[in-house]
């Protein structure tokens, strides 16, 4: 079964950049990301550029309306995401686990809808 | 009047194959449609309703377990190709009509297609899926009483007092989720297994606690929650006989359920366990709890809910509340809140400790957490403050402390005991 992980982070938690548990950080997300590759679970997985560079679209009346921003302004940055095929649930919150934010953000496990399972 | 008598050995004979075939029917179907939890519920609750409509007819059929397995497979099957979107099915449908294909006529032959340690399995296999994890806690145990424990929905929404429509859909919503989302349905693996069981043992132990704490709606019904609890627990102890916390919460279920007459008087007011009428307890649940704590602590794998047993052991064979082994109670107290920190349990270390060596002792356990804000308003902190105040003689602290716990109190019949407890206090203290 396929799973979109969400990895989401409040700014300002969790390693500063340029300090040893920062490093420490990348070394495990790259660990991590080879575990995955090497199993075969890894479809696809990005990180992704802050909220503040997000443009939205929406057209409700057929015109075009740009918004500076995200859909909506969170404290939670979502920041990365992994497509991962499994087993199961239980495979897919055991990769989930070993995600180095779950310390200090979470990860969200959804299964990609049965429409999109086989594609 | 043999119509009617024929009625009845049918309506007997359903009733009996609802208790012992409900779990193994469902598990094991559930199993061969692929985990999908609602469509083997429909088709075995519709086996049952055509059994309900046929037997008294046409008398009931020499294996009711096979003839039951095998509508149930016919109406599985007839879903699946109802529903031709999942692609899935196809491996499902395959596998059920080549059963019913090997297996022709349900009223003769073996019972059951599956040898017993399968079907033994596919019990897990239910019991684990339904409380995983990943689902809501009121929804693993709403689930777990209906697929598990083949209670109707009706059932399930009166002992926790919701409307049916709303059970309904938390139950639809929650098998949906174990569909949608891929939630196994499988017998964890062994470094998974502990802490998964733990959360099985969880659930029986709320569905036991709605049954005996509550003191709302209607008692009979409560006292089957109970009984429904204890009757989950002895399958898994069954199924799984080597693991001592399930043994240790049976025990502790027991010897818990063996005060119940005793709980309440002729009024229905709660009565506190020291003032208990200790011969209205039910000895031989006693023993039984007794012995089954015995078996799991000579597993050699100690837990929270075998200390909690050995507690509950203590009391039931102390002759008289006075004659209780407090010092030992303690002791287990304070091995409980190593293995589970919580201000429960402190607080009853310092009600054991203060029965032991007097209420100043326990008094200064419960100072450790008055610091904590959180406890602030947390009722039994203060009702169990209040009865070591009085005891220590400190009758205004202690009359300040009971009206706290009984402004916290959400709960009527707590809240007239406290009040009780309050005047007898008051009482005491007026002279003559």
């Amino acid at each position: 079964m396929k799973y979109m992980l969400l990895l989401r982070y409040t700014p300002g938690v969790g390693p500063d950049e340029g300090t040893p548990e920062y490093d420490a950080e990348m070394a495990q997300w790259g660990q991590l990301t080879g575990e995955l590759t090497e199993s075969g679970a890894l479809v696809a997985c990005h990180g992704l550029d802050t909220e503040d560079t997000a443009t939205t679209v929406r057209a409700p009346k057929g015109e075009v309306i740009l918004t500076d921003g995200p859909f909506a302004e969170t404290k939670e940055s979502f920041f990365s995401y992994y497509i991962l095929d499994v087993a199961d649930l239980d495979a897919a919150i055991g990769w989930a686990k070993k995600m180095p934010c779950t310390a200090y953000g979470s990860v969200e496990v959804r299964p990609l809808s049965k429409y999109s399972q086989d594609a | 009047m043999i119509e009617a008598e024929d009625a009845a050995a049918a309506r007997q004979a359903l009733e009996l194959a609802y208790r012992e075939e409900w779990t193994p029917l469902l598990a094991t179907l559930a199993g061969q449609v692929g985990g999908d939890l609602a469509l083997a519920e429909d088709a075995v609750a519709e086996a049952f309703a055509a059994a309900a409509a046929e037997w008294p007819e046409r008398g009931v059929p020499a294996r009711p377990g096979g003839w039951l397995t095998t509508v149930a497979r016919r109406r599985a099957i007839d879903q699946l190709r109802r529903d031709q979107t999942r692609t899935a099915n196809q491996a499902a449908l395959d596998h059920l009509e080549q059963m019913l294909r090997d297996d022709p006529d349900p009223s003769a032959g073996r019972d059951d297609g599956q040898d017993t340690s399968g079907v033994a399995d596919d019990r897990l296999r239910l019991i684990f899926t339904c409380c995983h994890p990943a689902l809501a806690m009121e929804a693993r145990v709403a689930l777990t009483l209906r697929a598990v424990g083949g209670l109707e929905v009706t059932e399930v929404a009166r002992a926790f007092l919701t409307s049916e429509t709303t059970m309904y859909q938390r139950l639809v919503r929650a098998k949906r989720k174990v569909k949608a989302a891929g939630i196994p349905y499988r017998v964890p693996s062994d470094d998974e297994l502990p802490e998964r069981l733990a959360g099985v043992l969880h659930v029986l132990y709320l569905v036991f606690n709605e049954g005996h704490v509550a003191s709302t709606g209607d008692a009979l019904v409560r006292a089957d929650l109970c009984e429904e609890a204890i009757r989950l627990l002895r399958m898994v102890v069954e199924l799984l006989p080597g693991q001592a916390e399930p043994l240790g919460l049976l025990a502790l279920l027991l010897l818990t359920d063996a005060r119940r007459a005793a709980r309440t008087d002729e009024a229905g007011h709660a009565v506190a366990l020291q003032d208990q009428v200790r011969a209205r307890w039910d000895e031989g649940a006693i023993a039984e709890g007794t012995e089954l704590l015995a078996r799991a602590l000579a597993l050699g794998r100690p837990g929270p809910f075998q200390v909690q047993a050995a507690i509950a052991a203590l009391h039931a064979e102390a002759p008289a509340w006075e004659m209780t082994d407090w010092p030992q109670i303690a002791a287990l107290y304070g091995e409980l809140e190593r293995l589970e920190p919580s201000p429960v349990v402190t607080i009853n270390r310092a009600a054991a400790l203060a029965q032991a060596d007097g209420p100043h002792v326990g008094l200064a356990v419960l100072a450790t957490l008055e610091g904590d804000e959180r406890l602030a308003r947390y009722q039994p902190l203060h009702a169990a403050r209040a009865e070591l105040l009085a005891r220590a003689g400190d009758a205004a602290a202690a009359a300040a402390a009971y009206r706290l716990a009984i402004d916290l109190s959400d709960n009527a019949v707590e809240r007239a005991a406290l009040e009780h407890r309050s005047r007898r206090l008051l009482d005491d203290r007026r002279p003559g």
